[in-house]
C-alpha cells in the first residue's frame, strides 16, 4: 500500500520535468547558426590553427626560418618537408677570392648555403596540432593560426606551401597595395569566399583570411 | 581462449563447417567468434549481435548475445574494432612524440592520459615541475573529467531514450571546452602536458573564466537533477540493474566509479597520491548500492567534488613559471629503467609503464586502460538480465571503447 | 441516421474521405515540422531552417526524398506481407477520421456506432506491425515486432474502458452526441467529470501510437530501428505517416470525448477542434523530447497493473454514479 503512495507521489518528477523543458522552450538558441553567425576571431584566438611561419620584423614576408630542420624531426606524424634555398652562386669578388686562395695554395672559401628554407611544405593532414614543432623551433618562426573554417575539395588542398602563404599574409596586411607578382595567383582576396580557386596544391584557403 | 584455427577457417569443431572448411549451413553462420559463441547455444536461444554497429555501445563494440526472449542468457563481448597499434607507436616515436597519442587513447579525458604518460617520463628521467604547473595540471584535468562526465551523462539518457538531456550537457560542456582552449589551444584531444611542466601559461582569462564558469555549472546541476535523476522512468530503468557485487570487482580490476559505485572506496588521488591533490579539501563519493544508479550518483557527486576541487586550485594558484627551467629539449632521450605512473582518470585507473633501454626511443609502453577491466565484467554481470537493461549497464560502465582497444 | 443507403451518403462518405485523405497528408507534413522544431526549442537549436523560410519546406523536401528512394525488399523477406504491411498500417487510419465530427456540418458519417468503428478499425495497426516484423526476416524486426504486438494489444484494453466509461454517462456511442452532451466551457467538458478517464486515455493512446516514452517498438538504442528496421523509402514513409496519423486519430477521440469536440466559449466550430487536437498533439511531442524510454516489461506493468484496475474501478464508479 506504501509503495502505491510513494508511486503516485513520484509521479510528480514528470510534472517537473515537463516544467523544465517547457521553460528551455521558451529560452533563445545557443547555438552559433553557420554560415550565418561565425565563431569570432576573438573566440577562436586561442584556438590552435594550422601551423604557420612568423616573417621576421624587418621583412614580414620573408620568414624566420634558418631551416635547421628542428621540427622536421620533432613532429611525430612526419608533415613538415623542408629544404634548404639553394647556395647562390659565387658573385665576381667572391671567384676572385677563391681564386687567390687556391694560388695561395689554401682551401677556398665557397660561398655557405643560406640560412634560410628554399621549400617549406606542410602537410596539414597528417597534423595533429600538438604543437612539437612549434616549441622546437629555436628562433620561434612557427607559430598556430587561428583559421577554424579550412575548406578544401580535396586532400591536395591541404598541403600547404607555408612560403607562399606567409607572402600572401604579409601582402594582405601591408597598408599599401603591393603588386601582384608578391601575392600567389590563387589568393581568395575576397573575405566572404569560402574556397579559393581550385586544382592547385596548398590552396585550402580560410573564408575569413584578410 | 579461442584456436586461431577456430577464428580463421571455422575449424573442425565448428559445426556448421563442411569438409574444405567453408560453412555448410545455408544460412550465413558468420564470422569465427559467433561460430564458437554458437556452440555452447541452447537450441530455443535466439544469437543476437549488438555492434559493432549500434547506437549505443559508444563506439565499435561487438557484444555477442544469447537471448532466451528478452533475458540475456549469455553475453560475450568482442574486442579489436579500433585497435591502433598505440603501444606499438610508442617503440617507434620518441618520447616527446608520443605526447599527441595519449590524447587520442580516451579523447574525453585526454588530459589524465596525458598525465599518466608525462608523470612517468618525469619520474623515470628525475625530472622536476614547478608547484604552479602541478596547479595547473590539476585544474585543467579536473575541468576535463567534467566534461567527461557530462558528456557521459547525455550520451547515457540518449540510450535510455530521452533526447534533450544531451543537448543541455553540451551547453555547459561548450563552455568548458572554450575554457581548455584559452589554456590548451584545443578542444577535445588536449597534449597540452609537457615533461617539466605545462605548455601555455594560464591568462588571466582563463582564471576569470574559470572563476565565473564554477558557480555557474553549480547553478546547472539541480535543473539536471530535476529533470532527470529524480525522474520515475528514469529511476525505475536504472535503479537495481546491473548488480556488481564487490567481489566481482575485486575478481576483474574494475576501478573508478564502477568500483566506488559498489563500496569499494578506491580512488588513485587518495590511495596513491600524486602531485598536489593532497592541499585540497574534497571527497571521494562512494555508494553501496551496487546497481547502476549508484554509479550514476557517484559521478553526479564527483561532478560537484571536481568543482570543489577546481575552486581552492584556483584561489590558492602560485605564481611562477610554467615549465621547469630544466625541462628538457624535445630531442631528449630517456635513461635506462622503468616507471609506472597512474592517475584517476574519469573511468578509473589508468596507468602507464615505461620500459627504456636508454635509446632513442623507449622499449616498451603498456597502457593500462580503465575500461577495458571495467566492460570485462559485464559478461558477468549481464547474464540473467533484460536486452534494455544491458543497454543501461554498458552506460553506466561508462566505456570509451578507443581506450579499451587503444 | 437510417440504415438506407442512397446515393447521396455515399458520395458524402466519399467526399469525406478524400478530405480525410487530404488533411492526413497536410498534417503529416505540418507535425514532422512541428514535432522537429518542438524538438529544436526545447534543446535550444533552431531545428529545420534551410530549406524554405524558417525550414517549413523541410518536410516536403523529407517526403520527396523518401518517395525518390528505391524500394528494397531484403532476400528472403516475404514479398507479400513485407510490401503490405505499410499499406496496412497506413490506409485504414482514413476510415478512422469518418465518424469524427469536426464541426457539426464536417462529419464524415455521423454513425451511431462511431466509437465502435473507431476502436475496430485501430486494431489493424497491431496487424501492420506484426507482418513488418515478421516478414522482414530480420531478428532486430522479429523482436520489435513482438514488442509492438505485446504493447498494441495489451493498450487497448484501458482504452477502451476510458471510451466505455463516457459511453456509460452519455448513453451513446456516436461521437456527435457526445460533443452535444458537452459545453462550451472547460469546466462544462467531460474531462472535469472524468479527469481519471481523460488521463487513462491519454497514456494508453500514447501506449498505442507508440509514442515516447513508449516507443520501444522503434527504439533506435536497443534494436537499431526495431520492426521497420529493414524498411527504406515509401515503405518506411508509411510507417512514418501512419504514426502520425494514429497521432491525430487518437488526439481527436480523446478532444470529442473529452474536451468539448468543436465547441467553445464563444463561436462554435472546427477552429475550436483543431485548436484543441494541435494543443493534444503538441502535448505528445513535449512528452516525447522530455521523458527516457520506459523498458518493455515495465511498460506492460504500468498497463497491467495500473491502468486496467484504474479503467475498472473508474468504470464501476460511473456505473455507480449514474445508478443513483
Amino acid at each position: 500500500m506504501a509503495s502505491i503512495f510513494r508511486t503516485i507521489a513520484d509521479l510528480w518528477s514528470l510534472v517537473v520535468g515537463l516544467g523544465i523543458t517547457g521553460k528551455e522552450f521558451c529560452k533563445p538558441g545557443v547555438t552559433v547558426h553557420y554560415p550565418r553567425a561565425e565563431v569570432t576571431p576573438e573566440a577562436a584566438a586561442s584556438f590552435r590553427g594550422p601551423i604557420e611561419l612568423i616573417g621576421l620584423d624587418k621583412d614580414p614576408a620573408k620568414p624566420k626560418c634558418i631551416a635547421c630542420m628542428l621540427c622536421v624531426s620533432a613532429c611525430p606524424s612526419n608533415c613538415i618537408t623542408v629544404t634548404r634555398a639553394p647556395t647562390p652562386k659565387p658573385t665576381p669578388e667572391e671567384l676572385k677570392a677563391m681564386a687567390e686562395a687556391e694560388a695561395r695554395g689554401e682551401k677556398p672559401k665557397k660561398p655557405a648555403p643560406p640560412k634560410a628554407p628554399g621549400t617549406w611544405a606542410y602537410d596539414f593532414s597528417l597534423c595533429s596540432l600538438c604543437g612539437s614543432c612549434v616549441e622546437a623551433c629555436p628562433v620561434d618562426s612557427i607559430g598556430f593560426s587561428h583559421d577554424i573554417y579550412m575548406v578544401g575539395t580535396k586532400r591536395e588542398d591541404f598541403v600547404f606551401d607555408q612560403l607562399a602563404r606567409l607572402a600572401r599574409k604579409a601582402a594582405a596586411r601591408k597598408p599599401e597595395p603591393k603588386p601582384a607578382a608578391k601575392a600567389a595567383p590563387e589568393a581568395a582576396t575576397a573575405p566572404a569566399a569560402p574556397v579559393a580557386a581550385p586544382s592547385e596544391p596548398g590552396t585550402a584557403t580560410p573564408a575569413s583570411e584578410a | 581462449m579461442h584456436s586461431t584455427e577456430t577464428l580463421r577457417s571455422h575449424g573442425p569443431a565448428c559445426p556448421a563447417a563442411s569438409a574444405d572448411g567453408g560453412c555448410a549451413d545455408d544460412q550465413i553462420a558468420g564470422d569465427g567468434y559467433t561460430c564458437h559463441f554458437e556452440q555452447g547455444a541452447r537450441p530455443e536461444s535466439l544469437i543476437l549481435n549488438m555492434g559493432p554497429q549500434h547506437p549505443s555501445t559508444h563506439g565499435v563494440l561487438r557484444v555477442l548475445l544469447e537471448l532466451d526472449g528478452e533475458y540475456i542468457v549469455r553475453a560475450e563481448p568482442v574486442l579489436g574494432y579500433l585497435h591502433r597499434m598505440h603501444e606499438k607507436m610508442a617503440e617507434v616515436k620518441t618520447p616527446a612524440q608520443f605526447m599527441p597519442n595519449m590524447g587520442r587513447v580516451d579523447y574525453l579525458h585526454a588530459l589524465a592520459w596525458n598525465w599518466a604518460y608525462v608523470g612517468a617520463v618525469e619520474k623515470l628521467a628525475g625530472i622536476e615541475i614547478p608547484e604552479r604547473a602541478e596547479y595547473l595540471r590539476v585544474i585543467t584535468c579536473e575541468l576535463n573529467r567534467i566534461s567527461s562526465h557530462l558528456l557521459w551523462w547525455g550520451a547515457y539518457l540518449l540510450d535510455l531514450g530521452a533526447f534533450t538531456p544531451i543537448m543541455y550537457a553540451f551547453d555547459d560542456r561548450e563552455m568548458l571546452l572554450d575554457l581548455l582552449q584559452l589554456m590548451t589551444g584545443s578542444r577535445l584531444t588536449y597534449s597540452s602536458f609537457r615533461f617539466g611542466g605545462v605548455y601555455t601559461d594560464a591568462s588571466p582569462a582563463f582564471v576569470q573564466g574559470v572563476r565565473q564558469f564554477v558557480p555557474h555549472l553549480r547553478s546547472r546541476l539541480p535543473m539536471y537533477t530535476a529533470l532527470v535523476t529524480e525522474n520515475i522512468i528514469l529511476r525505475r530503468r536504472i535503479e537495481e540493474v546491473g548488480v556488481i557485487p564487490q567481489d566481482m570487482v575485486a575478481r576483474y580490476g574494475a576501478s573508478g566509479p564502477v568500483a566506488r559505485g559498489s563500496g569499494i572506496a578506491y580512488d588513485v588521488r587518495r590511495a596513491e597520491p600524486y602531485s598536489v591533490y593532497d592541499r585540497f579539501d574534497y571527497e571521494i563519493p562512494l555508494r553501496h548500492e551496487e546497481c547502476s544508479m549508484a554509479r550514476y550518483m557517484v559521478r553526479m557527486a564527483e561532478i560537484e567534488q571536481s568543482l570543489r576541487i577546481i575552486e581552492q586550485a584556483v584561489e590558492s594558484l602560485p605564481d611562477g613559471e610554467h615549465m621547469h627551467p630544466k625541462a628538457p629539449k624535445p630531442s631528449f632521450k630517456l635513461p635506462a629503467g622503468e616507471s609506472y605512473f597512474a592517475v584517476e582518470g574519469a573511468r578509473g585507473k589508468i596507468g602507464v609503464w615505461i620500459a627504456s633501454d636508454g635509446g632513442k626511443t623507449p622499449y616498451r609502453v603498456k597502457l593500462r586502460a580503465p575500461g577495458f577491466s571495467n566492460l570485462a565484467l559485464f559478461a558477468e554481470c549481464a547474464r540473467g538480465t533484460l536486452l534494455a537493461d544491458a543497454v543501461a549497464i554498458l552506460g553506466s560502465l561508462d566505456m570509451v571503447i578507443p581506450e579499451i582497444d587503444r | 441516421m437510417n440504415a438506407t443507403i442512397s446515393f447521396d451518403s455515399v458520395l458524402h462518405v466519399v467526399l469525406a474521405l478524400v478530405g480525410v485523405a487530404v488533411f492526413v497528408g497536410l498534417n503529416g507534413l505540418l507535425l514532422v515540422y512541428a514535432e522537429r522544431k518542438v524538438a529544436g526549442f526545447i534543446q535550444r537549436r533552431p531545428g529545420p531552417y534551410e530549406v524554405g523560410p524558417q525550414g517549413i519546406l523541410q518536410a516536403v523536401a523529407d517526403a520527396l526524398k523518401l518517395i525518390g528512394k528505391q524500394l528494397v525488399r531484403p532476400d528472403r523477406a516475404d514479398p507479400l506481407l513485407f510490401w503490405m504491411a505499410p499499406v496496412l498500417a497506413f490506409f485504414p487510419v482514413l476510415l478512422l477520421f469518418l465518424p469524427i465530427p469536426f464541426s457539426p456540418l464536417l462529419t464524415g458519417w455521423d454513425v451511431n456506432l462511431g466509437l465502435l468503428l473507431i476502436l475496430a478499425f485501430a486494431g489493424f495497426n497491431v496487424l501492420a506491425l506484426l507482418l513488418a516484423g515478421w516478414g522482414s526476416n530480420n531478428k532486430y524486426g522479429l523482436l520489435g515486432a513482438a514488442r509492438a504486438v505485446a504493447q498494441s494489444v495489451a493498450y487497448e484494453i484501458p482504452l477502451l474502458l476510458a471510451v466505455l466509461a463516457i459511453a456509460f454517462q452519455e448513453g451513446t456511442l456516436s461521437l456527435s452526441a457526445i460533443v452535444g452532451g458537452q459545453g462550451g466551457m472547460p469546466w462544462q467538458w467531460n474531462i472535469a467529470v472524468q479527469p481519471l478517464a481523460f488521463l487513462i486515455f491519454f497514456v494508453s493512446a500514447l501506449g498505442e501510437t507508440n509514442r515516447a516514452p513508449f516507443d520501444l517498438p522503434e527504439a533506435e538504442s536497443e534494436l537499431t530501428a526495431g520492426f521497420h528496421t529493414e524498411y527504406s523509402g515509401m515503405g518506411f514513409g508509411m510507417f512514418f505517416l501512419a504514426e502520425y496519423a494514429n497521432m491525430i486519430v487518437a488526439c481527436s477521440v480523446c478532444t470529442v470525448l473529452f474536451l468539448g469536440g468543436w465547441k467553445g466559449p464563444f463561436l462554435d466550430g472546427a477552429w475550436w477542434f483543431l485548436a484543441k487536437v494541435y494543443g493534444l498533439l503538441l502535448s505528445m511531442m513535449w512528452f516525447r523530447w522530455t521523458y527516457p524510454r520506459v523498458r518493455f516489461d515495465q511498460l506492460l506493468n504500468l498497463n497491467w497493473r495500473w491502468l486496467l484496475p484504474l479503467g475498472v474501478l473508474n468504470l464501476l464508479a460511473t456505473a455507480f454514479v449514474m445508478k443513483l
